[in-house]
């Protein structure tokens, strides 16, 4: 919950609420981009790598850092935390 | 150094290592008169048990493990609130599954889940919020909780459904600070820290600066880190070098992802949303003040404690911890976690019985997860 995952963003939902799809670690769920939107048209996140928290992007990152965090994450047992969250997130909206 | 090869970087490692060892030396810090650093954050804590990075440091050098796991400070009367709310009817709980199994003087969420009341799990806030609106019939709160890294998440999802005018759902608020306990520790005469080591995607959010006071008025290091073995190990140095030359500094080491100022809509949306309570219990440490935050009444539709007339202070407080628990002492560095009586015994991750063994990020469980490697290791 507190360290987050790194995604990349590859669709934008919903541009009204600010909404992007994001691919981590092969997973795709709908994440909030507000916070990491400048002075920019949402469609320039596209293929941007970020930390994902609790389904918002909060920090913009490098390729190569977004491969660190998830090295270190996959160690310490959380990466797969997160996307069993994730999963299960889902499987819950749609029973 | 069978830990060290895991490190991306063994041979940055090593010469890390060796320098933390010089600067050890050189404070003229020993095993019996060592130099304490707290690291605050949950996330550290379980890095440095996983890496071992407390056995590859020399035995003068001591960490201190910090409240920074807020599943673990989160108090028994607020899981006993919840607890009440999620069993009226019509209501749909909703959570982070790290907080299903924290204990409540009743019983915890995954206790009253088994005895009826409907309680899920949810990776994020807005999944929450989804669940509304596909159940205009029904009530569903969300049980936030968490530091300044989640703060801002449920502010925008509670601005979310305030803009879609979502009247079945709600936030029982729990979010807490994390400058407030550093400044209660520090005030509390019988700590020995000599510095500490930041949290950084608390700084993602916030930014470096509300950490000032700590180097300005109590004359104390501090390195916000990254999460990266190595990230860490330079911040200790970074601390270690604070020391030796007398300096008292707040320092990023983490700037490739902490910016100095944070992140500007985070802050908006919390100040937005929420104001500081007068104070707030932390399970081990009791009440702190300003250390937690509640929706301001603009947003008073959206706050679960409104809505179900449960809110903080209405209801009786500071319950006692278990016999023989010693969760208060092991926050403070007083005692370490095998120390505790019930450790292993009483309270197992399985079946917990102070909340610093519920999350892998509270002390007790990540000496309790790694403990048996490090035996093997010994022999
Ligand atoms: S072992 Fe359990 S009861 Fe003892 S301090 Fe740790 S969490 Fe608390």
């Amino acid at each position: 919950m507190c360290l987050g995952i790194p995604g990349q963003i590859v669709e934008i939902s919903d541009a009204a609420r600010k909404l992007a799809i994001v691919e981590v670690m092969g997973v795709r769920r709908q994440v909030n981009v507000a916070c990491i939107l400048k002075d920019e048209p949402i469609e320039a996140l596209i293929g941007a790598w970020s930390l994902i928290h609790v389904g918002f992007a909060m920090s913009r990152i490098n390729e190569e850092e977004a491969a660190l965090t998830l090295d270190i994450l996959r160690q310490l047992g959380e990466a797969q935390e997160e996307i069993e969250a994730m999963r299960a997130s889902e499987r819950m909206l749609a029973s | 150094m069978k830990y060290a090869d895991e490190f991306r970087d063994p041979v940055a490692a090593r010469g890390v290592l060796a320098a933390i060892a010089r600067v050890t030396d050189e404070i003229g810090a020993t095993k019996d008169k060592p130099v304490h650093i707290m690291e605050i954050c949950g996330g550290h804590t379980h890095a440095i048990f996983r890496y071992g990075l407390d056995k590859l440091t020399p035995p003068g050098l001591e960490f201190i493990h910090g409240p920074g796991c807020p599943v673990c400070v989160l108090p028994m009367s607020r899981i006993d609130e919840c607890v009440e709310i999620a069993e009226r009817s019509g209501v749909i709980m909703t959570t982070f599954g790290d907080a299903m199994r924290v204990p409540g003087r009743r019983k915890s969420l995954i206790q009253a889940k088994a005895d009826g009341a409907d309680i899920r799990m949810v990776y994020s806030p807005l999944d929450a919020l989804e669940l509304a609106r596909r159940n205009p019939d029904r009530e569903v709160v969300f049980f936030g909780l968490g530091f300044e890294t989640t703060t801002p998440s449920t502010a925008l999802t509670i601005l979310q459904a305030a803009a879609d005018d979502q009247t079945n759902f709600s936030i029982f608020c729990n979010h807490i600070t994390v400058p407030p306990p550093i400044k209660a520790l520090l005030d509390d005469p019988h700590m020995v820290l000599d510095g500490f080591v930041g949290p950084g995607h608390v700084s993602m959010v916030i930014g470096i600066h509300p950490y000032d006071f700590i180097a300005r008025d109590y004359g104390k290091p501090i390195v916000v880190a990254g999460f990266e073995p190595l990230d860490l190990l330079q911040s200790v140095l970074m601390v270690l070098e604070q020391i030796r030359d007398g300096r008292a500094e707040v320092e990023n080491q983490y700037s490739r992802v902490v910016p100095d100022d944070g992140n500007p809509v985070s802050i908006a949306a919390c100040t937005e949303v929420y104001e500081p309570r007068p104070s707030f219990e932390w399970r081990g440490l009791g009440e702190i003040d300003a250390s937690g935050l509640r929706i301001r009444p603009k947003y008073a539709a959206f706050d679960a404690e409104v809505k179900f007339g449960i809110g903080y202070g209405l209801g009786p407080r500071a319950v006692a911890d278990p016999d023989g628990c010693r969760c208060g002492d092991v926050m403070t560095g007083r005692i370490k976690p095998h120390a505790c009586p019930q450790f292993g015994k009483g309270c197992t991750p399985e079946m917990p019985l102070g909340a610093l063994m519920v999350s892998s990020e509270g002390a007790c469980a990540a000496y309790y997860q790694y403990g048996g490697l490090r035996l093997e290791e010994a022999v």
